[in-house]
């Protein structure tokens, strides 16, 4: 509208102080309007959450209970579900994605690296529903029937970490979980590392090598020293989209309000807790609002890592 | 880049002579460690891409069966009587595109506010970056609750409208990011020349850097269209799915990810069958824009 308007006396100076001021505003209101996005989201997940912080306090963040008919909520369970998954996710995923990006700009030739780099890329591409089905139909069975038993009988007469593998196979629990969020969130990490690593300046892995150096003690003395900020803020990435992971979780979590050591039992996480019970749950009701303040929580964990990974991130970027 | 491969080689030689190291044992075995933290690079790499591979084998396996006719152009039906996926379809078509239309011109908006502005407001611009970062990885489960509690509560139903919204807050963050890159790639030479010819500032920003920024724009959204095409959990509180064919935006909506998580759990196997074949569909179509994308941007870099 307003470029129509203004174009055919553009080249008056009254016409172009005019466009450019409207231009400035009507930036500066899509601008603003992010910042409303995101201080909307907190602010209506903290008002629909009073309910719940005012009937239990504090406290729902340490209830174990989830309990609608006695109207008894607590969210221990899956902000502890949501942790345990997401730093299993981490420890699988690290290695991975750093065997990856080492592979990528080290070990492979550039033009096969790109390919395979795409093909990687690819995977972060595959929406999480459909992780949540492969999970469901191929990982769930071969936990249940290979890994967990295999691991309980060996792994679980450990002293010390033994609980942590004895259970029953049902296949779905938290270790399955942690693994689909390995595999969804490793592409991301790795993409990060790989950027990092080749952003390197060559000169200071070429002087490495000629003193005589392996690839592997280039990698760690030089590469990973250099480049460990920013690794750090791709790992705080990961661990971001991790923690807020919903459709894929759900299919394999077992969605059973459980805290426990073991990690083959079912659990939940506050994402599939929301999605399964969320329909089901009336407007107003404290059901409603406990669900409210575990999304509120999540929030919370989700962004307190993202603000880290930027800033980390960040501080990289404008050292360079 | 070959180049790098024989600056490797070159400079491993001396190492592997180990002449000048003196003790040879303790070069073996620094040897011997390059070695395996090298096979386990090889691990990991392969380990991933079977995971891709076996992903996609399943999909096929699995979804290839349900690709008829009527797959396309029935919709959904209670179990056992056959039915295809055309609402789904029609409805996720509809909500994607909705919520690009909604959502890109925003994300430009910001994108060119961002790359554009720094002189004159710089500490709002690096807030408003921040932010938009944080956007763009935040749960989209919270989005979906976000728009239920302004969007469905206050109109009191579910609606098509109410997914696109939820979708659109997702793929304003993506468009930011790619056109704020892209617009920071034109030359100053050419902002120069189009002030120098007279123009006003938001017509060389409109005009002229915009238009030469336009290949990567265009590849923004699209990546910002493959990635809400997948997306289920903003949906599930917002257009919440439809089993009748509906196309008004106003009304409860179906949509492939939703139908495709309710028929999965299923217990009836013609619609875990439906269910695999519109994986199959939205994977295909999700794969198939990110290629394009991808081989058409590496053919701009180089």
């Amino acid at each position: 509208m307003d470029r129509s308007a203004t174009s055919p006396s553009a080249l008056t100076g009254v016409a172009r102080g005019n466009g450019d001021a409207v231009f400035a505003t009507i930036v500066r209101c899509a601008a603003v309007l992010i910042l409303l996005g995101l201080g909307g989201m907190v602010a209506v997940m903290a008002w629909g959450a009073r309910g719940a912080f005012a009937t239990f306090g504090p406290a729902f963040i340490i209830d174990k209970a989830w309990n609608p008919v006695t109207q008894h909520f607590g969210a221990a369970a899956p902000v502890f579900g949501t942790l345990v998954t997401a730093l299993l996710a981490i420890a699988l995923a690290v290695p991975l994605a750093f065997g990856i990006a080492v592979w990528l700009t080290e070990i492979a030739s550039a033009r096969i690296a790109g390919v395979i780099g795409t093909l990687i890329q690819l995977l972060a591409a595959v929406p999480s529903i459909i992780f949540g089905m492969w999970g469901f139909a191929v990982l769930v069975p071969f936990m249940a029937h290979y890994v967990e038993p295999f691991a309980g009988h060996t792994l679980g007469r450990v002293p010390g970490i033994g609980p942590l593998f004895r259970g029953a196979p049902y296949g779905t629990g938290f270790l399955t979980g942690g693994m689909i969020l390995a595999v969804m969130i490793t592409p991301f990490i790795s993409a990060v590392m790989r950027d990092v690593f080749l952003s390197m300046p060559a000169v200071l892995k070429e002087s490495a090598y000629g003193l005589g150096m392996t690839r592997w003690e280039v990698v760690r003395r030089i590469i990973l020293p250099w480049s460990r900020t920013s690794v750090v803020g791709g790992i705080m990435l990961g661990l971001g989209r991790a923690l807020g992971e919903t459709m894929a979780i759900t299919f394999v979590i077992g969605n059973a309000n459980h805290i426990g050591w073991s990690l083959f039992s079912p659990g939940n996480t506050i994402a599939s807790l929301i999605a399964l019970e969320f329909p089901e749950s009336a407007m107003g009701s404290l059901k409603f609002s406990s669900l409210m303040a575990a999304g509120f929580l999540l929030m919370l964990i989700s962004l307190g890592t993202l603000v880290c990974s930027r800033l980390l991130l960040r501080t990289r970027a404008a050292g360079r | 880049m070959a180049g790098r491969d024989n600056v490797t080689q070159a400079a491993t030689a001396p190492c592997a002579s180990g002449r000048w190291q003196g003790n040879g044992l303790s070069d073996m075995r620094r040897r011997m460690v390059d070695r395996v933290a090298t096979g386990l690079c090889w691990a990991a790499t392969v380990l991933v891409l079977l995971m891709l591979f076996s992903i996609l084998f399943v999909l096929v396996r699995n979804g290839v069966g349900g690709l008829r006719w009527i797959t396309f152009v029935h919709v959904t039906l209670p179990p056992g009587q056959g039915g295809g996926l055309a609402n789904a379809i029609a409805g996720s078509l509809i909500q994607t595109g909705l919520a690009v239309l909604i959502g890109a011109p925003v994300g430009l908006l910001v994108g060119i506010y961002l790359a554009e502005f720094t002189a004159t407001d710089g500490r709002f611009i690096n807030m408003v970056r921040f932010i938009s970062d944080l956007l763009l990885s935040a749960p989209s489960i919270l989005v979906g609750l976000f728009i239920y509690m302004i969007v469905v509560v206050p109109t009191g139903h579910f609606s098509g409208i109410a997914g696109a919204l939820a979708l659109s807050m997702l793929v304003v963050p993506v468009v930011v990011r790619t056109t704020e890159d892209m617009l920071r790639l034109v030359p100053l030479s050419m902002r120069e020349a189009a002030i120098a010819l007279g123009a006003p500032r938001w017509r060389v920003i409109l005009f002229v850097c915009l238009r030469a920024a336009r290949d990567g724009v265009a590849t923004g959204i699209l990546l910002a269209l493959a990635r809400v095409s997948g997306e289920t959990a903003p949906l599930l509180f917002t257009s919440l799915g439809n089993m009748n064919w509906s196309v008004s935006p106003a009304a409860p909506m179906a949509s492939l990810p939703v139908t495709i998580y309710q028929y999965a759990g299923a217990a009836y196997e013609d619609w875990t069958a439906l269910a695999w074949t519109g994986a199959l569909l939205i994977t295909a179509g999700i794969l198939m824009i990110n290629i394009t994308v991808r081989l058409g941007l590496g053919r701009n870099r180089k």
